[in-house]
């Protein structure tokens, strides 16, 4: 116990003489957490639109009118012919186009039924479908106006139809807030990031620097080692959660709507299992940078398949099973049951159990793969 | 030059000694693509709804299989009542439920009004928004052929979605995926290989050597950018092959526009390690100080024209942000040099001013 | 009488590589033993097997009455080491060195004080107790990690190149350290590639592509292989075709 101490005591004293590192991992989350949380959003304002208006007529005036008073829409060449479409999209000078053909009132008036077309620059896919459904809900909403103005040849008005009447509402998010789906995510990308990438490359460096080899000599233990590394970056890692809690709440004002002693609970083992996943990287690679590439390669897979950025309901099955082994997605899934859906233990116990479980078994690993002695 | 060529050779030697980071350097970018671009999608598919259906009639039961018959949805529970359906939302079992009024053949046979009631889960606005969509759709196409429309005037919309027209996720990722891997495994290579051997004493060594620092700069990066290079290509093969991501434009161009971005972030991993006094200072700065921003304001996952206007501008400095707009550009638009210009030259741009940045770094070191 | 240490036939090699060959010997309690060789002799590997750092290829070896194969923690309680590199936290001061080893070793908190009070004063370092490692002179980092090694007060003492690189005048200061340690009982083995240090050994073996090629005090070492001076006999027994 008292090794284990004055181990701990060593790394606390080396990690906080070293100023710029101090600086980094307090500093690095911070920032980016303050900056990067307004970003994260598929939300789409003031898309830049081309409308090509063969018509010019009144009615086609109207519908241009009708897309440049909502916010959604920046009308920002108006032509009279396609000629310049191509051109326009691929420069990126505008995002859609609408292209109204040359018998749109006339056919409207005559036949109640006019065709217009739209094109969509899908390059960055995920917002093509939202700004489709933004001019295709104009479109509707103008359909409806005109329907009641618009004075017609040959219809009969014999049935007056009322439309649907469809009221939608948005659970735990009505303001549509994304920053309270991103902070969340953000802190935990920030302190897994931190985290991992300092246990890894800790116990290569001592190798490299030959201070291993002295420790190894002394009666120290393996676990005695492994728990030494671990406690000092673990509490310092809950330190950083903590501020990005901090920070989420008074700054984003994200909110906290269940116990947080849960979200601690969860935190506590997640890190167990993240640090000790750090560790055992250390005790597989000879060198730093090979640690650092291993870990990088292992915070990737961990981010881009935890449902933190892109849903995990969107990933194909065996990517869903991968998913299941990854600790982030569960730490992430139990944040945001806990803060954003006020869920309690019923729900989230099991996966904090599996954290827990796992961290164990992660530790045990790095303990029986470290080696006092070169076989 | 002599004593130049002879620091490349052992530069490369020492690279081309060490297996395991060589296999690192080459399998982990590939991997990644790999890996990512099929796990990486913003499709929403397989959304769990229930429906709260009073009264069932002819009527409500068409509509609960068309629902039950898009493979969007699931139907994860159908009653008579609301009871329970909290509990359901909280626990995450229930994405969306669908709140239908009593007697909906009756009311459609009047004419009266239909008020329906869709409850979506917020809390991820992206795909409650794409959720909300979709049901929305599949409601709207319900109503218009249940009850008769008559002559209602209607403005049909015919879209297209050009460059990208299944909007497959894995086309609109893996470039992306290159952008971001490439970024953050080359500012690393650099970063750490100088900071290695500032920390073991060896730069001092090379400071003194009549090899001026430009060209030591120049010679630690040349091996990585060759093997900065294979990486890419295997990337690109592994992008056409597997994922059939379209490559509408110049070949020659993309892998020459990729061979410029390799040294762009060679050179920012060059400035890094001027920084850094050792090697856990340069990791943690490529690392932890790259990943994210790279990730977020690159357009890799969120389009730059969603970003408020200040990180709109940010993003200007990120350099992985360029890059994915000519590489998006060439592979799924055809686009070339004529279109894409500016943006090379913004590269051209970053990578002089990181290599001066860098070298300067190192002469100041000297003196 | 139980041997210090004792090594038969301790062998160890690496693919096809024998670094190690059948190396048989003994060092008595109290004694100073110099393990002589050029570079890549084999004399830190053979160190290494002994403090159970590197496991033997076949062969055995006792340290303090343990076997180092099969009693390892408990050869790790008894003895001190001082690696080539020093292995001292550059990053920590003098004082936090010392704490951090005498905690590991468990030394009470109040003996740690004292100690560290006793070598501040005997290296000469009353004034820097507070300096980081790093800033120190390597002249007195090796008389610290020298120090740290004895800290917590083993029998037997292990040093690997102690004193390279740095002035005669430094080199004579340390070995009266060691000296002193013999004098107090402690058993050293000491390796080094500087023949003239062999002299302050009682006894030494010279090792010659991981073989000991001459074993014993200087005096029969010099006229078993028939030379004036140690360095005569370092040549002979290197030129290539010699046998022990």
């Amino acid at each position: 116990m008292r090794t284990v101490f004055y181990l701990v005591r060593k790394e606390f004293l080396q990690i906080f003489r070293d100023r710029t590192t101090v600086f980094q991992i307090f500093l690095i989350p911070v920032v980016q957490l303050l900056v990067l949380s307004n970003a994260a959003t598929f939300d789409v304002k003031q898309v830049a639109m081309m409308v090509v208006d063969e018509d010019r007529t009144t009615v086609s005036a109207g519908l241009v009118q009708r897309l440049e008073a909502g916010r959604q829409f920046r009308v920002l060449r108006y032509e009279p012919t396609d000629a310049g479409v191509d051109h326009a999209l691929l420069d990126r000078e505008v995002t859609a186009v609408l292209h109204i053909p040359r018998r749109f009132e006339e056919d409207l008036v005559r036949r109640g039924r006019a065709p217009v077309q739209l094109i969509l620059n899908s390059e960055e896919g995920a917002t093509a479908g939202i700004v489709q459904s933004y001019a295709l809900s104009i479109l509707a909403a103008y359909s409806a106006e005109l329907d009641r103005t618009l004075p017609r040849l040959g219809v009969p008005r014999t049935v007056r139809v009322s439309p649907l009447d469809l009221r939608t509402q948005r659970r735990f998010n009505p303001t549509r807030n994304y920053k309270h789906w991103m902070v969340p995510a953000l802190m935990v990308s920030l302190t897994t990031i931190i985290g991992l990438l300092l246990t890894a490359q800790n116990i290569t460096r001592e190798n490299e620097l030959g201070t291993l080899e002295q420790l190894n000599v002394t009666p120290m233990t393996k676990i005695q080692f492994i728990a030494a590394k671990l406690i000092p970056f673990w509490l310092l890692s809950l330190v950083i959660f903590t501020i990005g809690l901090a920070i989420g709440k008074l700054v984003f004002g994200i909110p906290m709507r269940g116990n947080l002693l849960i979200v601690y609970l969860a935190a506590m083992a997640y890190l167990v299992v993240v640090l000790g996943l750090g560790l055992w990287i250390s005790t597989i690679t000879r060198t730093q940078q090979q640690a650092m590439f291993v870990a990088f390669f292992v915070i990737m897979i961990f981010l881009l398949m935890s449902g933190l950025f892109t849903p995990v309901d969107s990933m194909p099955r065996w990517a869903q099973w991968v998913a299941e082994a990854n600790p982030v997605k569960h730490f992430v899934a139990v944040m945001r049951a806990v803060l954003v859906r006020g869920a309690g233990l019923e729900t989230v116990g099991r996966p904090i159990l599996g954290l827990g479980v796992a961290g164990l078994g992660v530790l045990a690993l790095a303990v029986t793969r470290y080696r006092k002695s070169v076989a | 030059m002599r004593p130049f060529l002879g620091f490349v050779r052992k530069e490369t030697l020492h690279l081309l000694r060490d297996r395991q980071t060589l296999g690192i350097l080459l399998l982990f970018p590939v991997l990644q693509v790999l890996i990512f671009g099929f796990a990486v999608r913003t499709d929403v598919e397989d959304i769990a709804i229930a429906i709260v259906d009073p009264t069932p009639d002819v009527a409500t039961l068409e509509l609960r299989e068309r629902i039950a018959a898009s493979d969007r949805f699931h139907v994860a529970a159908v009653s008579t009542s609301a009871r329970g359906l909290d509990a359901r939302f909280r626990d995450g079992s229930v994405r969306q439920a669908l709140l239908l009024p009593t007697e909906v053949e009756r009311r459609i046979g009047r004419g009266d009004s239909l008020q329906l009631q869709l409850v979506t889960d917020g809390s991820d606005p992206n795909t409650g928004g794409i959720m909300q969509g979709y049901a929305t759709a599949i409601l709207d196409r319900w109503y218009r052929e249940v009850v008769p429309q008559g002559g209602t005037l209607r403005i049909e919309a015919r879209s297209r979605m050009r460059y990208n027209p299944t909007l497959e996720s894995a086309h609109l990722f893996v470039p992306g995926l290159v952008a971001f891997v490439l970024t953050i495994v080359s500012a690393l290579m650099t970063a750490i290989s100088i900071a290695r051997e500032k920390e073991t004493g060896t730069m001092e060594m090379l400071l003194v050597s009549p090899i001026r620092p430009t060209a030591i700069v120049a010679g630690k990066v040349i091996p990585y950018i060759v093997l900065g290079f294979v990486s890419v290509l295997l990337v690109l093969v592994a992008a056409r092959t597997v994922f059939e991501v379209p490559l509408r434009g110049n070949v020659v161009l993309l892998l020459a526009v990729s061979g410029l971005y390799i040294i762009t972030a060679l050179a920012l991993g060059i400035v890094i390690s001027t920084k850094a006094p050792n090697q856990r200072t340069a990791m943690i700065a490529a690392l932890a100080g790259l990943m994210l921003p790279t990730m977020i304001l690159s357009g890799f996952i969120f389009p730059i024209d969603s970003l408020p206007r200040p990180l709109q501008l940010l993003s200007y400095i990120v350099p992985a942000r360029w890059f994915l707009v000519i590489v998006r550009g060439i592979m799924l638009k055809g686009a070339g040099l004529a279109t894409l210009w500016q943006e090379t030259l913004v590269l051209v741009g970053m990578t002089l001013l990181f290599l001066a940045r860098g070298s300067r770094g190192l002469a100041i070191r000297l003196g | 009488m139980t041997y210090a240490i004792e090594a038969h036939e301790l062998t160890r090699r690496f693919g096809g590589f024998t670094a190690v060959d059948a190396v048989t010997f003994h060092v008595e309690p109290g004694e100073v033993f110099g393990f002589l060789g050029a570079n890549g002799a084999g004399k830190t590997t053979a160190i290494r097997m002994l403090i159970g750092a590197l496991a033997p290829t076949s062969g055995s070896a006792t340290v303090a009455g343990y076997d180092i194969r099969t009693q390892a923690d408990q050869v790790r309680r008894r003895i001190g080491y001082m690696s080539q590199k020093f292995s001292l936290y550059e990053d920590l001061t003098v004082r936090e060195n010392i704490t951090l080893y005498g905690g590991i070793y468990g030394v009470s908190s109040r003996d740690i004080v004292t100690r560290t009070g006793h070598i501040l004063a005997r290296i000469g370092l009353e004034h820097a107790g507070d300096e980081l490692v790093r800033e120190i002179p390597l002249g007195w980092k090796q008389q610290l990690a020298f120090s740290v090694a004895l800290l917590h007060r083993p029998g037997i003492v292990f040093l690997d190149e102690p004193t390279g690189g740095v002035d005669p005048i430094t080199r004579r200061r340390f070995w009266e350290m060691i000296y002193e340690a013999g004098a107090g009982g402690t058993s050293v083995l000491v390796t080094t590639h500087y023949l003239d240090e062999a002299e302050y050994c009682r006894r030494i073996s010279i090792m010659v592509d991981g073989a000991i090629a001459a074993m014993g005090t200087p005096a029969e070492v010099r006229r078993s292989v028939g030379a004036e001076t140690l360095d005569e006999v370092f040549l002979k027994l290197t030129r290539p075709g010699a046998a022990a």
